[in-house]
């Protein structure tokens, strides 16, 4: 597993490289909105990858209450963590997009709001799981992640169900999308999903860790306590 | 192309940032590793 981790760290390098080319320079220009279209290339796959790892996150919560495994209460703070970074890329690039194209930064239409929701959702979360003290932490965080994750399919499909200013999906949806455009998404997409998997095992790795230390240092302070030291 | 660079620019400085976080905070485990190992 260690040695598949550089090859895997170099083809994600390759493919987001390959990918930033096809999305800054190969992908057609887009009629309308001109070069600042381009967004799209990195606003639309952030988006999906923060959905794909909050509904991970929901899988795993619900495994750990049905099992309390560890390896899922990991595998749930791992993407929770994961997932509110790329949150945070759609929540920058949106606004970033948004104002040449609409003339605003923000506007408090239900995609956006409920997408600023879903961020928060998971920075409480994480926030939970950083500061709270009890035992019970992770069955509280694993009830708010199954609660949380109702939130990611109103974002998904409120542009469906509600008039907003953000435009229809290009995939299932009403809207449309040139071939050309569709495979530099494609291509964006798989490569933020290579990259996400590989910060996602580093962060498993690093919270495994951190379980060990917080084992040894409550061994540590059981033996002290008995006055074996 | 103003704030088309800047979308990308940012995307990977929130990203490179939560990277160096990380490391920062595999560092600090070792550390504490470390010390627990020596008493």
């Amino acid at each position: 597993m260690k040695r598949l981790f550089p090859i895997l760290g170099v083809i994600t390098a390759v493919l987001l490289s390959y990918a930033l080319y096809e999305a800054l320079v190969a992908a057609p220009t887009e009629k309308t909105m001109g070069d600042v279209q381009r967004i799209f290339y990195y606003h639309v796959p952030s988006a999906w990858t923060a959905f794909l790892l909050f509904t991970i996150n929901f899988v795993a919560s619900v495994l750990y209450l049905i099992r309390r495994s560890s390896v899922a209460d990991a595998i749930a703070v791992v993407t929770a963590e994961v997932g509110v970074v790329f949150c945070t890329v759609v929540l920058v690039t949106g606004p970033l997009w948004a104002r040449p194209v609409w003339g605003i930064w923000w506007t408090w239409d239900v995609r956006l709001t409920s997408t600023l929701v879903l961020w928060l959702i998971y920075v409480s979360y994480l926030m939970l799981r950083r500061f709270s003290t009890s035992g019970q932490t992770p069955l509280l965080a694993a009830v708010l992640a199954v609660f949380g994750a109702l939130d990611v399919p109103l974002v998904y499909f409120s542009i469906w169900y509600f008039r907003t200013q953000h435009p229809q999906p290009v995939i299932g949806g009403g809207g449309s999308i040139d071939p050309h455009m569709l495979h530099v998404l494609l291509i964006n997409w798989i490569a933020f999903l290579c990259f996400a998997f590989l910060v996602c095992w580093s962060r498993y790795r690093l919270e495994r860790l951190r379980r060990e230390v917080e084992e040894m240092q409550s061994l540590e302070s059981m033996l002290e306590s008995r006055g074996v030291r | 192309m103003t704030y088309l660079y800047a979308a990308y620019a940012a995307t990977w400085v929130i990203h490179i940032a939560y990277l160096a976080s990380l490391l920062r905070r595999y560092t600090r485990l070792r550390k504490e590793i470390e010390e627990l190992r020596r008493k």
